[in-house]
């Protein structure tokens, strides 16, 4: 009597746990293929301190998805964004990125905006076999590892080296200095890559780096290394951060009497740089960018317009680049067929002549697209279109 | 580096560390009074600071208020806002075990620093230019109108703390009350007063602080409390925690190290000198700069 009611026990649960497994199965296959729905996952720093970044990359991304859903979607079938908040930090980007891939099932993830997080984020797409596309991390190795190209993660934008390299022509060729110092953010992989690549390029040239000094991420006081700039005469002085501290250093450089030209990065690109450091500070400050709202490219002049119809805001470098990355993840799918990560991060590698905001995109072997950069230079505080720079 | 441009830069980078280290000063004053009468080490201290900041940026550009008002309200503000958090989160435990209270004082400024980025968002906010920055050059040295301002500011304060901890009646109490709880409330002193008091003090001094800063920086953010707080706390003990004139002295120590330290050495050392500092003080003198070695009596 007892055994046979342990047989019917066993036998039971059994029954039950294959139905579970069975059901699991089931649904999911009944996902993928009924939904009329292609879920993308946007995963930006919504807050914190480069919440501003995150923002204007999810509008532009916004803008992208709105545009194709009104045309009638991916063969058929509409995109649902589902954002998630990265806070500023590597750490939640990993959060962030998780949720989207095992709980919103998304099939591609667009975001972060930094570095920083896009490589705290890798390994989690890259287990889940999930291409990621990175609209404005400039970092270089986010797409390499020992030498060997990542094959689920892409960019949208130039690489620091570059961004370094432009900085470092533009400082000898048209501002024909030769003295520059650096103030760099140590706790900053972008920070300290690009400082890199500067130095690099400028001793090259025939320049000569004359103190190099770094800060931390939320220092306020940076007014000792400053003094210790000033000491050693630099005719430029090369900040390649973001703009919170940035600001600041600007303010307090004019304060003791820094006059030189400052040089910066994409970093840089905010209202709030001016906000702080004041406009007249900001005189004889130059920053290198992907995009300026001056250049008379037809693509780019049409992005405008409708970002304009759109959000009622002037675009910025983020948000032309988020547009971009959204189309080039939407035209990948598209062709591939499918939403199978593999063999849509395989069209995403084959990107050739695509048409978006900012011109033609290509990608080279290590998923990077191949695009020139232009100089902006603050007037009074407003961004003026100085120069254009390929090499 | 010759001679006479290293003096130049010496005396640049003590200009520059005087005046950040009376910032700390003011943090570590508020420190030090709070653990000279409860025995207290209230982390919460650099959230009140942060909390001053806000309260300046309400009054400069949601009342319109210039500055000296400004500075007024805040300190006001944070002052009932000490006095609050002691009634609320400290005085329940005030017979609990020191760690309970240590730990209390934790969760208080975790509270402060999250339910600011859940009332103001975590974006950083631009703090209204409420007077000019001149910059004078004296002798190829540059001082800001604004460094001043701090300078004299803080030695206002501390000036006036002197005298009331010193000459008043409730300065007379507040000392009573650090020397011997018990026998004070015998003489008939009210303790929970008194400890109000030297939190609204305290907490004013650090909004006064707050305010001084976003001025002279621009910029105010909810976690702008975190490193001015432990760097403060540094000073008190470099001072000698429990004593007033140490934690000024703590304060302007730290300013001018971290200064030094920046401008002849390397800026990436600088927070590094300034806990250095903290491991040194308590391996020779745990009892600070100014403190006497007292032995505990058994």
């Amino acid at each position: 009597m007892k055994s046979w009611k342990k047989i019917v026990g066993v036998a039971c649960t059994a029954v039950f746990m294959t139905s579970v497994v069975a059901g699991c199965g089931g649904d999911k296959k009944k996902d993928a293929a009924n939904s009329n729905e292609i879920v993308i996952g946007a995963a930006f720093e919504l807050t914190g301190g480069v919440a501003n970044y995150g923002k204007s990359t999810l509008s532009g991304v916004k803008m992208a998805v709105d545009e194709v859903n009104k045309a009638g979607g991916i063969n058929g079938k509409k995109i649902k964004l589902v954002e998630s908040d990265t806070k500023s930090e590597p750490s939640e980007a990993g959060n962030a990125v998780t949720k989207l891939v095992t709980k919103d099932k998304a099939v591609a993830i667009i975001g972060p905006a930094t570095s920083g997080s896009v490589a705290a984020a890798s390994q989690i797409v890259t287990d889940n076999k999930i291409p990621l596309m990175a609209p404005v991390a400039t970092a270089e190795n986010i797409t390499v590892k020992d030498g060997k190209t990542k094959p689920f993660i892409f960019r949208a934008c130039f690489i620091d080296p570059f961004q370094g390299q432009i900085m470092a022509e533009f400082a000898n060729k048209t501002l024909k200095v030769k003295n520059v110092a650096i103030l760099y953010d140590s706790s900053s992989e972008y920070s300290k890559g690009l400082t890199a690549v500067f130095t690099k390029t400028l001793e090259k040239n025939g320049g000569k780096v004359v103190a190099s000094e770094a800060f931390l991420a939320k220092d306020v006081d940076f007014k000792a290394s400053l003094t210790k700039i000033k000491a050693t005469n630099p005719e430029a002085i090369y900040v390649p951060a973001y703009y919170e501290e940035v600001a600041k250093i600007i303010k307090q450089a004019r304060e003791i009497g820094l006059t030189c030209p400052m040089l910066g990065s994409d970093g840089w690109d905010s209202p709030k740089l001016a906000e702080i450091a004041g406009p007249a500070a900001l005189n004889g400050t130059y920053f290198c960018s992907a995009y300026s709202a001056q250049d008379q490219e037809p693509s780019v002049q049409k992005f405008i317009k409708n970002y304009k119809a759109m959000f009622n805001a002037e675009p910025d470098n983020f948000a032309i680049h988020g547009y971009d990355a959204a189309m080039i993840v939407i035209e990948a799918i598209k062709r591939a067929g499918t939403t199978d990560g593999v063999k849509v991060a395989a069209e995403m590698a084959k990107t050739k002549d695509l048409q978006v905001a900012t011109g033609k995109v290509t990608y080279d072997d290590k998923h990077n697209p191949i695009s020139g950069a232009v100089i902006i230079e603050l007037k009074d505080g407003v961004q003026t279109f100085k120069e254009k720079i390929t090499l | 580096m010759d001679m006479g441009s290293f003096l130049h830069q010496f005396v640049q980078q003590l200009i520059n560390g005087v005046s950040l280290g009376s910032i700390y000063a003011l943090i570590a004053l508020g420190y030090t009074m709070i653990y000279g009468i409860i025995k207290l080490i209230n982390f919460a201290h650099g959230d009140i600071y942060m909390l001053g900041a806000y309260f300046g940026f309400v009054a400069t550009t949601m009342l319109g208020l210039s500055f000296l008002p400004a500075l007024v309200f805040a300190m006001a503000a944070a002052a009932v806002a000490g006095i609050v958090i002691e009634r609320v989160a400290y005085r329940p435990m005030r017979n609990a075990p020191r760690i309970a209270i240590l730990i209390t004082a934790i969760g208080v400024s975790f509270f402060l620093e999250y339910g600011m980025i859940l009332i103001a968002t975590p974006q950083p906010r631009t703090f209204p230019a409420v007077f000019d920055a001149t910059v004078y050059n004296v002798a190829g040295l540059v001082i800001n109108s604004q460094q001043i301002v701090i300078l004299g500011s803080a030695l206002v304060l501390m000036a006036a703390l002197t005298y009331i901890v010193n000459h008043t009646k409730a300065g007379k109490a507040m000392r009573a009350v650090s020397f011997d709880m018990d026998a004070a409330q015998l003489m008939g002193i009210n303790i929970d007063k008194v400890i109000s008091m030297t939190f609204a003090l305290g907490s004013s001094l650090a909004a006064a602080a707050g305010v001084l800063v976003s001025i002279y920086y621009n910029s105010i953010d909810p976690l702008m409390g975190m490193m001015p707080g432990m760097k403060a706390f540094v000073a008190a003990v470099l001072g000698g925690i429990g004593i007033i004139p140490g934690a000024m002295l703590g304060g302007i120590i730290m300013g001018v190290v971290e200064a030094m330290v920046s401008g002849f050495f390397s800026s990436t050392f600088r927070d590094a000198a300034a806990f250095g500092i903290l491991i040194l003080i308590l391996l020779y003198k745990p009892s600070g700069l100014l403190g006497k070695n007292i032995r505990e009596k058994v």
